[in-house]
């Protein structure tokens, strides 16, 4: 699936996107977030505050409990400030 | 109805001229126009620049305009929303709401930019002489939004 990452997520992960094949066990927004926060210092500073997340699937936004499915794009965000 | 999200600024006159011209079944027409300030927490703002999420910000804005066509008689409504490097006095946002009578054309409008401050995919970034800062949603923007 695709992950894209926006504003200070993206700074501290260090890429704007990229293409990831998550591991059994990891079935929701909240789960991928917290296998995330493994994968690396940039990946952990970016997700060290889970509750400060925000996630879109596919151009909806969602709640952390939400499903993924294979060939979903994924963005994760902090809350937004337009207007 | 329109969204539309650019990087250009907008002419917010000519928007409501285009919007109120020709059909008189308008009765009243609101408008709001968020602007670039040029304070960022006391410090002097030097630039703002909205960075967005393209594949989502058009969809979203819809849906946010399409919510208050459902609750609102709008006979016309207009989004406009920029990104990009703007500078303090530069126009950001435009809503207008058209009615035939005025309380659900303010309702409407106002009801716009609540939903709009805590739905649509932006992030400010402020650039000051000594730092720069991702600005910060507000407790007080889901508290608005959510007394709709």
């Amino acid at each position: 699936m695709k992950l894209v990452y926006f504003a200070w997520l993206r700074e501290r992960i260090g890429l704007p996107e990229e293409t990831i094949d998550p591991p059994p066990g990891v079935a929701t927004v909240a789960e991928l977030v917290a296998w995330l926060q493994t994968r690396g210092p940039g990946y952990a500073a970016a997700f060290a505050r889970p509750e400060a997340v925000r996630a879109a699937i596919n151009q909806t936004h969602v709640k952390p409990d939400a499903t993924l499915a294979p060939g979903d794009e994924v963005a994760l965000f902090p809350p937004v400030t337009g207007g | 109805m329109a969204v539309r999200v650019q990087l250009e600024d907008f002419d917010p006159g000519a928007e409501l001229a285009r919007l109120t011209d020709g059909d008189h079944s308008v009765g009243a027409a609101v408008s709001f126009v968020g602007l670039v300030r040029d304070l960022a927490e006391g410090d002097r703002l030097i630039a703002m620049t909205l960075e967005h999420y393209p594949a989502m910000t058009q969809a979203e804005l819809e849906r946010i305009e399409a919510e208050a066509r459902a609750r609102w008689p709008l006979t016309d409504c207009l989004i406009v929303h920029r990104f990009g490097r703007l500078t303090p006095g530069a126009r950001i946002v435009l809503v207008i709401t058209a009615s035939g009578h005025r309380q659900a054309a303010f309702e409407a409008c106002a009801f716009l930019m609540d939903w709009l401050k805590t739905k649509a995919p932006f992030w400010k970034l402020e650039e000051t002489a000594s730092t720069r800062r991702w600005v910060e949603a507000k407790a007080t923007d889901d508290d608005a939004a959510g007394r709709w």
